[in-house]
């Protein structure tokens, strides 16, 4: 069990919750993610590390369906039932100069604690950061203190460009060149923005977020295609060279359950009121 | 011994054979010849002393009998239930050769259920010397008991938030029920052995810190096998094209039968194509039966008599109305936006026997296409690789198993067993892996203290 001991709202669908995992906190590198159950009756998801202190570690939840409106549901004080982690692989930080990042709503979570291991190496950063709206954008002021660039595209023109976040690439992309670029945020995003990139011979990472169950490699729920190869996202990633990823195949595993989830809300509203 | 009658059970997840009643095992055990050089105990795997617990049963003392066979099988409740007792105890026992042989699965689950229930008087000198034990498996859990006899201070770390390893995720409710995996280890708790969940060694904490932060003296590593084999053929990543632990874990481990009220969700659909023919894959077959698929069809490259499952689970499936449609290998699966629809199946004949005594499947060049809605692969399991490849200099073979000297791995202090080392293998098998580790291990300690 782990105790709350933080907990703030970023924004209306996005809580940033600090637990008590000393031994996590330890062992953990960039990039790595831990997988939650709430309680009993929960499912195992993944969330990524954001921020770590000797003795707590800090989670990012955009509350998008059952199993994350739980977690919204805990109050400081409260425990998470399980807490395993940290999982996955650290990051490649490339030793290059410039690094184009780009961010979609709550990728900018996982995005963070990448584009900080890139600025302790001192390596020039362009952020794209894009959401729904204004109210969706999270993180902004603690990228503002690690980053040289950075743009902002919300689909309503709320605040910065009015677009998607490719809108802004294409501009960036016409005028500059860069090393290497990070893209998370949604499937559908993250696609767009490899194969923008890829006709501007720009090699895209990307950190990929299938459903999961034990994050250990056991089940083999989290496989993706990547060329003609498969690989587990929980041990041979979550961050992969996103240029030949089969990006359709994964949208739709992520989606299999979409009913049965639908169903799962169905409960969630039947127990608020 | 008494099934529920296949009807009924699949509607439910309750254990299919109904266990014995005290008159029935009286009258099984009355049938034991008392051999003077039993066939059987050499056919056991840990050698449990059958003739003698059969007598305990003939003398009404389920006490005794419990105590003979928990001196080499701690765990007789599981085993009696998922033994492969036709090619080990009850294949060997000498009145097989004309008659029946004695149901010695069958007596083992009515002593061990008996002792579930009993306190067990066993004193532990503590030593005060502590070793650790990763995953809570047979193995892990064997090397546990054996060890906290000898008065060690002994942790379980367990990656999963269950405790029990393949007893917990893989084998089903209804032919292992939860609440005894659960009993057996709280027995092991009783005796003050420690369990950690949430604990992914080489993750959570590493070897090194378990020997250096946390001062163990030796360590155990039963991680098992869990990590399934791909078919490698086109299709096997679309969505409904399931690996076996996948979809054994969504029911066993997250309750998925139970959903919306556990939330993991699970979906068959009306048409199962499962594939492979050992316990895993009767084991996938009978729980997408009993989730409401109404075809169910093992698909299998061999014959019947190949199947490598457990004869009891085979006989349960038929019962049960699975189909197995044999000789056929699967080469691809199709679908429908990267949804599974077909199964495409190259039919086989039996050539020479290979390696393993069974004829070898040869491709015919003729396919069958069959419409399915969900696939579930079952054709095995390598070990798991977290380990190996967060401690560097833990050696490993080919197939990706820990390489082992008397139990004792490429680091000193680091022994392992179980399906770690052997490869998917069975339940007693790790239980006898984990014992005999437990010797090798507390001399390694007690030379290095003298
Ligand atoms: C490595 C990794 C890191 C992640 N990091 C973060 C993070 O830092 N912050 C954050 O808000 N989200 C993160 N996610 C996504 C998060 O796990 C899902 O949003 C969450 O599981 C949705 O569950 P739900 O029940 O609330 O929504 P649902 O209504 O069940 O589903 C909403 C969406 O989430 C996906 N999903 C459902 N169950 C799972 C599951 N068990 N595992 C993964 N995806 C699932 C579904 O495919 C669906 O598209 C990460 C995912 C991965 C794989
Ligand atoms: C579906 C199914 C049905 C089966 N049916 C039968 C049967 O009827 N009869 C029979 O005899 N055998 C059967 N088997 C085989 C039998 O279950 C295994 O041989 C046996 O469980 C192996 O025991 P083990 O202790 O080596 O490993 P496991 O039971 O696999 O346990 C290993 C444990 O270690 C944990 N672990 C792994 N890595 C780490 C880590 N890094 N840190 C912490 N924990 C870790 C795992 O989560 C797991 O809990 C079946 C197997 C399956 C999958
Ligand atoms: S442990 Fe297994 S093989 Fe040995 S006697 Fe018991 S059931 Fe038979
Ligand atoms: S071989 Fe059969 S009859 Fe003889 S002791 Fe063993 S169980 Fe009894
Ligand atoms: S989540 Fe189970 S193998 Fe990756």
């Amino acid at each position: 069990m782990a105790k709350i001991i933080h907990k703030e709202a970023l924004n209306h669908t996005t809580d940033l919750i600090e637990i008590e995992a000393q031994e996590i906190a330890k062992n953990y590198q960039p990039g790595q993610f831990v997988i939650v159950r709430a309680n009993q009756y929960a499912e195992r998801i993944p969330l990524t590390v954001v921020k770590t202190t000797k003795k707590t570690i800090t989670l990012i939840v955009q509350k998008v369906g059952y199993s994350t409106k739980e977690i919204g549901h805990l109050t400081i004080g409260d425990d998470v039932l399980d807490v395993v982690g940290p999982l996955g692989n650290a990051i490649e930080i490339h030793d290059i100069k410039h690094v184009l990042a780009v961010a979609g709503g709550v990728g900018a979570a996982p995005l963070y604690p990448q584009l900080y291991a890139y600025h302790q190496k001192g390596i020039t950063i362009t952020l794209v950061l894009g959401a729904k709206s204004d109210s969706y954008l999270i993180l902004e002021d603690a990228f503002k203190a690690i980053c040289d660039h950075i743009y902002i595209t919300t689909d309503d023109g709320s605040k910065g460009l009015k677009g998607f976040v490719t809108d802004q690439i294409k501009a960036l992309l016409d005028e500059n060149t860069y090393d290497h670029a990070i893209a998370i945020g949604p499937l559908v995003m993250m696609k767009h923005v490899v194969a923008l990139n890829k006709k501007h011979q720009l090699h895209t990472d990307v950190s990929l977020n299938p459903i999961m169950i034990d994050g250990t490699g056991m089940c083999g729920n989290c496989r993706v295609t990547i060329g003609n190869e498969t690989y587990f996202a929980c041990i041979d990633g979550p961050d992969f060279l996103g240029d030949n990823v089969d990006f359709d195949e994964l949208i739709a595993r992520q989606n299999y359950y979409q009913d049965e989830e639908h169903i799962c809300r169905l409960k969630l509203v039947n127990e608020d009121e | 011994m008494h099934n529920q009658s296949p009807s009924k059970r699949i509607h439910n997840f309750d254990e299919v054979p109904l266990g014995y009643t005290k008159d029935q095992a009286l009258l099984e055990a009355s049938r034991c010849l008392d051999c003077k050089n039993p066939l059987c105990v050499p056919a056991c795997p840990v050698a449990v002393q059958i003739p003698e617990f059969i007598k305990a049963i003939k003398e009404e003392d389920m006490e005794k009998g419990y105590k003979i066979i928990y001196q080499d099988n701690v765990l007789p409740s599981i085993c009696g239930r998922v033994c492969p007792q036709e090619k080990q105890c009850e294949g060997a026992c000498i009145l097989g050769k004309k008659h029946s042989p004695i149901a010695i699965g069958a007596l083992e689950r009515y002593v061990g259920d008996f002792g579930l229930s009993s306190q067990q008087e066993i004193t532990i000198t503590d030593n005060h010397q502590k070793i650790a034990i990763v995953g809570s498996g047979p193995a892990g859990l064997s090397n546990a008991y054996s060890m906290r006899k000898l008065g060690y201070n002994v942790t379980i770390y367990e990656a999963l938030h269950d405790f029990g390893g393949v007893l917990q995720y893989g084998i089903p409710e209804f032919r292992l029920p939860k609440a005894i995996v659960k009993q057996e280890i709280d027995k092991l708790k009783t005796l003050g052995v420690h369990f950690e969940k949430n604990s992914v060694i080489g993750k959570t904490i590493t070897i090194d810190q378990l020997f250096n932060e946390k001062d163990n003296q030796a360590i155990f590593i039963g991680s098992g096998a869990g990590l399934p084999r791909a078919l490698n053929v086109p299709g096997e990543n679309f969505s409904g094209v399931y690996y076996a632990n996948e979809f054994l874990t969504r029911v066993n481990l997250m309750k998925s039968n139970d959903f919306p009220h556990h939330t993991t969700p699970i979906k068959v659909g009306n048409n199962v194509a499962v594939i492979g023919g050992g316990n895993v894959a009767m084991d996938a077959a009978r729980t997408a039966k009993r989730l409401g698929a109404k075809n169910v069809f093992i698909l299998y490259r061999r014959d019947m008599t190949s199947l490598p499952a457990r004869k009891e689970e085979i006989s349960h499936a038929e019962e049960e109305g699975i189909d197995f449609r044999l000789l056929l290998n699967p080469v691809a699966f199709k679908g429908n936006n990267y949804i599974v629809n077909q199964v495409v199946c190259e039919t086989m004949k039996l050539g020479e026997k290979d390696a393993s005594g069974r004829h070898r499947p040869i491709g015919t060049k003729t396919y069958q296409t069959i419409d399915i809605d969900s696939a579930i692969v079952s054709i095995g399991q390598s070990p798991n690789p977290i380990l190996s490849r967060t401690t560097k200099q833990l050696e490993t073979d080919q197939w990706g198993r820990i390489v082992t000297h008397d139990y004792q791995t490429s680091i000193p202090g680091v022994f392992a067993g179980g399906d770690v080392v052997s490869g998917a293998a069975t339940v007693i098998l790790a239980m006898g892996a984990g014992k005999d580790a437990s010797i090798y291990m507390n001399q390694y300690i007690q030379e290095k203290r003298s």
